[in-house]
């Protein structure tokens, strides 16, 4: 009995402890890495991986579509490199987007960790790098060729000793060399410092190997998620959500399905794929996807392959949601971060009146850069050179019993970018950046504020945005329960003119770019809105 | 030469106030619950009994130091006062807007932290600078009159004021200030960004200045009560403030800059274990601080600190990290995890055991207390365990219900989890143990600290009966339980030196180094330190240290730097960059070659001597006491309950030495001496606990 007791503490005490250890692989590549993407919005994700490459635990530090697709990106490495030729001191890289995080600007770094020779587990990380070459960030490609340099599964690092053959090869394909070098570097020494806590951790333990360990974690996980599961009824429920798309509007298609504790959604009748890069590679459809579903179903269970396992997802090939190479896909999450609300869609006749109204999901990277290469000379006299990024992020839908969170990302978990930091880098200036009056959709629970931004060049130069993740333009986030949509985003110049596509385009010299993030749908009937709460959104202005 | 003085410290916490006072080697302590409404009463009652106890007068004080945690419970419990905010227009929204980040992936409901100034209150004006300080829209003065009425028909008796850049170019916001000033009632108070927080990151510096306008007439209303009653009670003596940072400054600047003592109850326990260390002679120290609601861990490097910039208060939702206002004022660096003796047990939605971060605080206070308190807690474990003796606990003075303590742990976490017997109990102190193992490892490597090197300083009330079982885990082999332990931070207060710390960002690249620039910034930031802590010093000049935070140009984050305090040259830039590799290569395991350096914010603190320290001498062997008694303990390290004898830690002289499993048992805490160790009293008195080999 007593024996017994010990040992079931100590497994939770090892429990937290892996824990703790991939946070603080987290927290070493956070705050190393260059890229303010990662630095400051954190885009970015980190886990710990058994033998056989199930993810048994992961930082709370990160971002669902990094974090879900790292689940299963690991075992894609085995294929090229079989664990029984990997030894102490390799790391492996590969930025594919269809076996790593779903499009070319995210490395995935994979580093073996070794006990008295063993191989005992795997740890992963992974960030977006600002550059990779190719047309930069933008959908406007027809194939993931034009996207930028893909490196295949690939070592880094082999015993110790970086492979710089193909650093050099990285680096000479990137407009950001600096950043790129210091972010590769950085993701080496997350892993290499999550790899030495678990070698004390095991140590210290007295344990061999983490097959115990891992197994309990995964075991109690899936049970939680089961348990969660079967409170729901088993049946299937549908819903059609439409989005902007590119060249011509696409269309989700999302049929739930539960039955004897497996949850599944479909996705076959969704939109063909699309000649621009909005693709989502399946490993990213999936990522969101069971995101989606754990954080209505089962949001307190531990986030590991026991539990992600009992959720999938079926597509057909050559869709919108499950692109083949060479399908363009810089854009992905254009698409996969939308799935959220999808999934909402079905989840929410499930569960009536507990599922929050729709967002303005996909997070707006407003990546800025000088109009090198784009216009004549003369209009570059004395121009500085720029690549500089911020994010634009609307509202979050109204929620049984509160309001849509403002200007926050969902179902991303990345956050903004300080202006002062941006401005640092560039010459542009932001003029305005705050609460878009009347953007959350009405409703008894009001969606999300978006905001309003607008950016200027004190150069007397043009400068160029890309607009490839702007969506929720034609297609607003609709309320729930009664609610109301909240308001379209808006791209548009200045002086005018409103940004036709997904590609990259001029700002005039002297002229602004205005964007107005979407906003949050509206929870419950706009009549039975609390009249205390009425009162505050007048008096606060957002509601005009 | 021994102090002679009169020092007397009294540290205002959450459910106690804690007084000392102290003359020469003599020390007289005493606790008095907080009175919340009017926190002075409490002090000049403290200190009234401590005093006589002492056989003497309050006149007879000569010096009176004092931490309080009354800032913080205002920013909780939002009772500052009505606050504008006057910045960019275009960003009224950034103080709401935050970091635009979801602090948890999975939790749909989270909540950030609700701004301490509503947006009809957040007041903008036309004025743009750009990073360099050039003026892309001119200040447009004419609106300051109408802000003005709109403040004072609003009743606001607090201003802040934050523009874009104004942590490297004022000028906009003190011309706002200077022209505010009189179309305002009096009593109306003025805080600019510029002088709160004069650093990079727009929301963070907001925050700052927010936070400090919203509590100054708060606290600047109670700092002079205070002094009105000392005086009344005829204590003249000089009144410092402790501060987060660790250092002392007077009432005149606390009562300006308040948000700066947001964290001096524990910022006044790293100064005790920073004394500990020098008089001990520990190059690395890990101090441990428990309380009734959190446990406080901070490594010490031959005897210092580390310090930070960041600190969040008021975390609003589940106590996250992420969910709180974030403030920029010099701190202590420590983590504070929800680990303390009334930390709440139970069982969570997946069948596992966890603690805190909630806790019972002194109303209703855990079970075995008898006022009301229902839910299983960490001292209800310790009861339970034979840990906390219900006989002496505070001295006495509150007798404890060890049978509902015990059937609380059967029904709530026994019978769920399948235990029997003390196995709940002992579950919830190896789990919270473990919370402390993991909170003390993850800040070592964000310090870069190998943790088994460390000799521990264990005090605050929880401390002693948790330190043996979270050294085992984390490697320590040697404890130190210092004289007085129970009031810890109180001591700490009247250790710690007159400083006081500026900070401010300038970019400089140390391969391209401009060392006049950073001679004449540091200079001018060193006078203004200097004005602060020279007048109260009675002799001699304050010494100066100066550090920079760096980084490699491209990156985020950064690591701070040690600079020599005289007039720097060119060269030095190149000895400043190998001096940041060299820690960048010990935390993180590799350079990045090649790259470029720069300091981003430069910080000179400017201090007094410290006071002359005793040093522990070899003491002689003595035999041990005579236990009081023997009592049914849990011993962790063997998993067993064994009979430990119970000593009376006034009845162990200098030299006396007992092996573990035992208690040693004083009026505001208990020592558990753990089976694999062994205890030993010092020559100053200190309990010296060490693993046997």
């Amino acid at each position: 009995m007593s024996k017994k007791a010990l040992e079931a503490i100590q497994t939770q005490v090892m429990w937290n402890r892996l824990i703790a250890v991939v946070e603080e692989q987290a927290q070493s590549l956070l705050r190393t890495a260059f890229g303010t993407i990662t630095r400051e919005a954190g885009d970015l994700s980190a886990g710990v991986y058994n033998p056989a490459g199930d993810m048994i635990a992961q930082a709370m530090t990160g971002t669902p579509g990094h974090v879900n697709t790292m689940a299963t990106a690991v075992k894609h490495f085995f294929a090229h490199y079989p664990q029984s030729t990997m030894k102490p001191g390799d790391v492996y890289v590969t930025n594919d987007p269809w076996q790593g995080t779903g499009h070319l600007f995210d490395y995935v770094m994979m580093t073996p960790v070794f006990l008295d020779k063993k191989l005992v587990a795997f740890f992963a990380s992974t960030c977006h790098l600002i550059d990779v070459g190719g047309i930069g960030f933008s959908a406007k490609a027809n194939s993931s060729f034009e996207e930028g340099t893909y490196i295949p599964h690939m070592m880094f690092r082999k015993e110790n000793v970086l492979n710089d053959d193909l650093m050099k090869v990285i680096l000479g394909n990137t407009r950001n060399p600096i950043e790129v070098k210091g972010d590769l570097l950085s993701l080496v020494s997350a892993n290499d410092t999550g790899a030495r806590r678990l070698v004390e951790m095991m140590s210290e333990f007295k344990l061999k190997s983490l097959d115990k360990l891992g197994n309990h974690i995964l075991t109690q996980s899936k049970k939680g998620a089961l348990e969660a599961i079967k409170k729901l009824p088993d049946g299937e429920w549908s819903y059609v959500l439409p989005l902007d798309g590119y060249e011509k509007p696409v269309t989700i298609k999302a049929k739930l399905k539960i039955k004897n504790g497996h949850v599944k959604v479909d996705y076959r009748g969704t939109s063909e794929v699309s000649i621009f890069g909005i693709n989502s590679p399946r490993t990213y459809t999936e990522a969101y996807t069971v995101f989606a579903l754990k954080a209505i179903i089962a949001p307190h269970v531990p986030n590991n392959i026991g539990s992600l396992s009992c959720f999938e997802i079926e597509t057909d090939p050559h869709t919108v949601v499950d692109p083949i190479r060479p399908s363009p896909v810089t854009s992905r999450h254009v698409t996969g971060q939308m799935l959220a609300d999808a999934v909402f869609g079905c989840l929410c006749q499930v569960l009536p009146g507990q599922v929050q109204a729709e967002s303005a999901g996909s997070i707006w990277m407003l990546m800025f850069n000088s109009a090198h290469g784009r216009v004549s000379k003369e209009q570059l006299v004395n121009a500085q050179q720029y690549s500089v990024l911020a994010i634009g992020l609307g509202g979050i839908g109204g929620r049984p019993g509160k309001d849509g969170l403002a200007c926050m990302a969902f179902p991303s978990g990345i956050g903004g970018i300080p202006i002062e930091i941006i401005e640092g880098q560039c010459p542009l200036w932001f003029k305005e950046k705050q609460f878009l009056a009347n953007s959350g959709g009405e409703g008894e629970w009001r969606g999300g504020l978006a905001q309003r931004i607008e950016v200027l060049n004190r150069e007397n130069t043009p400068f160029t945005i890309s607009a490839a993740t702007f969506d929720r333009i034609k297609n607003a986030a609709q309320g729930r329960e009664g609610g109301k949509p909240g308001s379209l985003g808006v791209a548009r110049l200045g002086s005018g003119p409103h940004l036709p596509d997904k590609g990259i385009h001029l700002v005039p010299a002297g002229d602004a770019l205005i964007v107005e993030l979407p906003g949050g749908g509206g929870f419950g009937d706009p009549a039975k809105r609390k009249l205390e709460l009425r009162e505050a959104d007048r008096k606060a202005g957002v509601v005009k | 030469m021994m102090d002679k003085r009169l020092k007397l410290a009294a540290d205002i916490g959450g459910t106690f106030t804690d007084i000392v006072l102290e003359k020469g080697k003599q020390r007289w302590s005493g606790k008095v619950l907080t009175t919340t409404q009017a926190p002075e009463m409490a002090v000049l009652e403290g200190l009234q009994q401590v005093v006589k106890e002492a056989g003497f007068k309050p006149s007879d004080v000569d010096v009176f130091i004092h931490g309080t945690t009354l800032a913080t419970n205002a920013l909780i419990e939002r009772k500052g006062a009505k606050t504008a905010f006057i910045t960019t227009e275009g960003f009224r929204d950034i103080l709401e807007q935050g970091y635009e980040k979801r602090f948890d992936h999975y939790d749909l409901m989270i909540d950030r932290a609700v701004p301490l100034v509503p947006r009809h209150l957040r007041l903008p004006i036309t004025e743009r600078l750009a990073v360099n300080g050039d003026v892309l829209i001119p200040l447009a003065e004419e609106q300051i009159a109408g802000l003005a009425k709109t403040i004072t028909d609003e009743g606001c008796k607090s201003v802040a004021i934050g523009f874009l850049y104004a942590y490297a170019h004022p000028k906009h916001e003190q011309r706002v200030a200077e022209r505010l000033k009189p179309l305002l009632p009096n009593d109306v108070t003025i805080c600019l960004s510029s002088e709160v927080a004069p650093e990079i990151r727009e929301y963070e510096r907001f925050s700052t200045t927010v936070a400090n306008a919203y509590v100054r007439p708060l606290m600047a209303g109670y700092l002079h009560r205070l002094r009105d009653g000392l005086a009344k009670l005829g204590l003249d003596a000089p009144l410092y403030l402790m501060m987060s940072g660790g250092g002392l400054t007077t009432l005149e600047t606390a009562a300006r800059f308040p948000i700066r003592l947001v964290e001096s109850g524990p910022a006044g326990g790293a100064i005790l274990a920073s004394r500990m260390a020098q008089s001990l002679r520990l190059p690395e120290v890990l101090s441990f601080d428990v309380g009734g609601t959190t446990a406080k861990i901070c490594f010490l490097s031959h005897a210092e600190p580390g310090r930070a910039h960041r600190f969040e208060i008021a975390r609003a939702y589940k106590d996250m990290k992420g969910s709180g206002i974030p403030v920029r004022i010099p701190v202590i660096e420590m983590v504070e995890i929800g680990a303390g003796g009334g930390s709440i047990a139970r069982i969570d939605k997946m069948g596992r055991l966890t603690v805190g971060p909630d806790s019972a605080g002194s109303m209703p206070g855990p079970i075995s207390y008898g006022r009301g308190g229902a839910l299983t807690t960490v001292t209800d474990a310790n009861v339970c365990l034979g840990k906390i003796d219900p006989e002496f606990f505070a001295g006495g003075k509150v007798k404890l219900d060890v049978a509902a303590a015990q059937s609380a742990f059967k029904v709530q976490i026994g019978e769920p989890m399948g235990l029997k017997d003390f196995w709940p109990a002992a579950g919830v102190t190896e789990i919270v143990e473990e919370n402390m193992a993991n909170a003390a490892r993850v800040h070592a490597i964000e310090r870069g600290k190998d943790i088994t090197q460390c000799v521990m300083i264990a005090f605050g009330g929880g401390a002693p009966l948790h330190a043996c079982r979270f050294a085992e885990k984390i490697g320590v082999r040697k404890i130190i339980v210092p004289l007085g332990a129970g009031v810890g931070s109180a001591i700490g207060f009247l250790q710690a030196p007159l400083a006081y710390e500026i900070t401010k960002s300038a970019i400089v690249t140390l391969d391209i180094f401009d060392a006049q620039k950073v001679n004449k910034l540091l200079r001018e930031m060193t006078m203004a330190a200097n004005v602060v802590v020279q007048p109260a010093m009675a002799k001699g000049k304050p010494s100066i240290k100066i550090k920079a935070d760096c980084r490699y140009v491209g990156q985020g984050h950064e690591i701070q730097i040690n600079i020599p305090s005289r007039a720097l040259r060119d060269t030095d830039g190149k000895t400043l960059k190998a001096a940041f590799e060299k820690a960048y290569k010990s935390i993180y395991g590799l350079t990045i070659p090649n790259q470029q350096v720069e300091a981003i914010t430069w910080s000179v603190t400017s201090s007094s001597p410290h006071s002359k320290i005793g040093t522990a001498q070899k003491a002689t062997k003595q035999a041990a006491p005579k236990p009081l008694r023997t009592r049914r303990l849990f011993d962790a390290a063997s998993g067993k309950l064994v009979n430990a004898p119970v000593y009376w830690r006034f009845d162990m002289k200098a030299g006396a030495r007992i092996r573990g499993p035992a208690i040693i048992a004083e009026h505001e805490t208990s020592t558990i001496l753990g089976s694999r160790f062994t205890a030993e009293i010092n020559s100053l008195g200190h309990i010296v606990m060490e693993i046997s080999k």
